[in-house]
């Protein structure tokens, strides 16, 4: 290799660090509003529609917003979530699977046959469901980077494909019970953190992202870099904290939270750092945002399609296996189109881009509040799953919009 | 979903083989960092390169002239593991190498600015200058390190980004060319291959690509500079290499070299020294 000389920097590389720690305050607000991270900013609408719809069912019917309806809320949501979290992977890659409702579906059925029929240990039973996850992951994955087939038509044969082994495999009794006394049961229905637990997890979380947004900023400041201002951090890790806290508090009023909401959060989380601090992350945005230009720079594109159909499809069968510990049972509608239409949904309404390359994690969450909270109220107000059907797809439409626009500078 | 881009997608097709088992190549000029022999490459139908040989020194600016369609960006994407070539050899340091990747191709030093740059729009400068190749700090990504280094190597190129944390889609054309140059001398490569680099740019910014491939050579580099506007290279290129129809139409020494005799080359109305047009 030939070594590169530095040449004398005849100028300074970096602005300031100070330029942004002004002091001013109104002369900074327009910058500090253009510099806000993708992230921040596009939750705003998302948590704005969240808020409004909140207001407007908690308006005409007030059990709405009781402690109760809003922890059975949180409870139904967290199945759909994990589903909808793997859309989110795939979406991100510049793929979809359709797929998804019908996965969960077979993993639910696999967990009630392995278990109630063949007397198996239910952990047993689970870890042979997220194996069908596994493997349909890999099939989708490696069908459509080796032969490059499209992943829409695809994942919608294999949509069918595995509905139909899902009835194979209930059999003639087309519906199983789950025993109440089984832990999975236990877990999904009557699992939830004792407000001591909660309020540590919260106080836990709460010190590692102050930790880290304190830790970074020094850094920054040391390597002299542009940093965020010392009270944007406080805001930010004050806002988190008002978050949880209040979450905590005025859930714990009626049960608290769930162990499948717990389960659920943390994947979010976990697929968010991931997907912003990994290696790995940074490839699944550059393949989704241009397939081509991501090889050009060196990414293992084909692995990183992969990892997202299997890790999508794996969530999808985790997702069927808190739905059927829900339920306490598995039959022939679980999983059925409702399931992958809401998921899907639900990536998109959370701001997770259909063409490829934009959307976060938190999507899955903020997506699935969103419909759960819409068929929630819909509910309560006693109108039927008609209306449900509409005002979800006429949200659907509205999320569709957005992503559309928000794309257009680039592709018009 | 799958974009379908049938014709941009350079993912290495099987193409005949037949090839393969041409007489051995002629050895690689002495001093040369990389040499091309008997390259040929086929779309389908269409012979894109053929029988293709060339060379490249350190400390040297070689430029690929031809008209459009000549081969140019396949050549290129050959030389930057893009394409894999149906038959001939391409020799690093003297020795035969397989190019079956970009990555491949980066690993031994060898990196490319493709003609329509290949940056990934979604992402911003930092992003994309060390994409595939981030820096890690305890299995997370060094952002630090990578948006320091982003400075430094941007002040180096002397350019004006405004933040090295705008996503791509918001800089200029300019700006771009120079985020993708930057990206393929992080690295420090020994080749650097420009496909085209000038055909955004307006006359000032085509004077500072220029400018910067000359310090390119000062540095020690070599470097592959194509364009279809032979004029602009004259003032920088030290060899002249014509492509016409997929084929080496003349090797020509910059020094001597007049205009017309290039502009007959790529056209092949005369022929000047060096290999004849068929
Ligand atoms: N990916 C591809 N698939 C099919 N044909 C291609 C592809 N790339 C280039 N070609 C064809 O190869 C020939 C040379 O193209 P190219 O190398 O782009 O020329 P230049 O860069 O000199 O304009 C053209 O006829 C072009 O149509
Ligand atoms: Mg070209």
């Amino acid at each position: 290799m030939t070594p590169v000389p530095a040449p004398p920097s005849s100028r300074a590389p970096y602005p300031a660090a100070s330029a942004f720690d002004s002091d001013a305050p109104f002369a900074r607000l327009p910058r500090l509003l253009r510099r806000l991270p993708d992230r921040e900013l596009g939750m705003l609408p998302i948590i704005g529609a969240l808020v409004l719809i909140w207001a407007v069912f908690g308006i005409i019917n007030p059990a709405f917003l009781s402690a109760e309806n809003l922890v059975n809320l949180t409870l139904q949501s967290a199945p759909t979530g994990v589903i909808a979290l793997g859309v989110v992977l795939v979406l991100l890659a510049g793929q979809i699977d359709l797929s998804v409702g019908s996965v969960s579906g077979l993993a639910a059925s696999v967990v009630a046959v392995t278990t109630v029929l063949w007397e198996w240990p239910i952990g047993l039973g689970i870890v042979l469901a997220l194996s069908v996850g596994v493997v349909v992951g890999l099939t989708y994955g490696l069908l459509a980077t080796r032969l490059g087939l499209p992943s829409f038509v695809l994942t919608l044969a294999g949509l069918m494909v595995l509905a139909g082994v899902q009835l194979r495999v209930l059999g003639s009794r087309g519906s199983i019970n789950l025993p109440f006394e089984s832990w999975l049961v236990d877990f999904a229905q009557q699992g939830f953190l004792s407000p001591a637990a909660a309020w540590s997890l919260v106080a836990a979380v709460i010190a590692v992202v102050a930790a880290v947004q304190l830790l970074e900023r020094s850094r920054r400041a040391r390597a002299e870099l542009p940093r965020a201002s010392l009270a944007r951090v406080l805001l930010r890790v004050g806002g988190l904290a008002a978050l949880l806290g209040g979450t905590v508090a005025y859930l714990g009023t009626a049960r608290g939270i769930g162990y499948p909401v717990v389960l659920f959060l943390s994947l979010v989380a976990i697929v968010d750092v991931l997907l912003r601090r990994t290696r790995w992350g940074r490839s699944v945005r550059a393949v989704g945002g241009d397939r081509r230009s991501a090889m050009l720079a060196g990414v293992a594109v084909r692995r990183v399609t992969v990892s997202c159909f299997v890790a999508c499809s794996t969530f999808a069968a985790l997702g069927g296996v808190l739905a059927a510990g829900r339920l306490a049972a598995a039959n022939q509608g679980t999983g059925g189109a409702e399931t992958y239409l809401t998921a899907i949904a639900a990536a998109v309404i959370g701001g997770t881009s259909l063409f490829g390359g934009r959307g976060s994690a938190w999507s899955a969450l903020t997506g699935v509040l969103v419909i759960t909270s819409i068929s929630s109220g819909l509910t309560l107000l006693n109108l039927d799953t008609a209306s449900r059907y509409i005002v979800t797809g006429l949200v659907l439409v509205l999320a569709l919009t957005a992503d559309t626009l928000l794309r257009a500078p680039r592709s018009r | 979903m799958t974009r379908p881009q049938p014709h941009s997608q350079p993912e290495p097709r099987s193409g005949s083989r037949s090839g393969a088992a041409a007489p051995p190549p002629a050895a690689a000029l002495p001093g040369a960092v990389l040499s091309l022999r008997g390259i040929s490459k086929n779309f389908g139908g269409v012979r894109a390169l053929s029988d293709v040989s060339l060379d490249v020194r350190p400390h040297e600016v070689l430029a690929v002239v031809g008209d459009n369609g000549a081969g140019k960006s396949t050549l290129a994407g050959v030389i930057a593991g893009a394409y894999r070539p149906d038959a001939g050899q391409l020799l690093l340091d003297g020795r035969p190498v397989v190019l079956g990747s970009p990555a491949v191709a980066r690993s031994l030093g060898i990196a490319a600015v493709f003609q329509d740059l290949a940056l990934c729009h979604n992402l911003d400068v930092v992003e994309n200058l060390f994409l595939a190749h981030e820096p890690t700090r305890g299995g997370f990504l060094d952002e630090v390190a990578m948006e320091r280094k982003a400075w430094e190597l941007l002040g180096q190129l002397g350019t004006s980004v405004p933040s090295v944390r705008l996503p791509v889609r918001e800089l200029s054309g300019g700006q771009r060319q120079v985020v993708a140059v930057a990206r393929a001398l992080l690295g420090s490569p020994r080749v650097v291959v420009l496909d085209e680099p000038t055909a955004a740019l307006g006359i000032r910014q085509t004077a500072e690509v220029l400018n910067l491939v000359e310090r390119l050579r000062e540095r020690g580099h070599a470097v592959v500079l194509i364009s279809h506007q032979a004029a602009d290279l004259q003032a920088v290129a030290d060899r002249f290499v014509v492509l016409r129809l997929g084929r080496v139409g003349g090797e020509l020494d910059a020094a001597s070299v007049g205009y017309e005799d290039l502009l007959a080359a790529m056209t092949g109305a005369s022929r000047p020294g060096g290999r004849k047009p068929r």
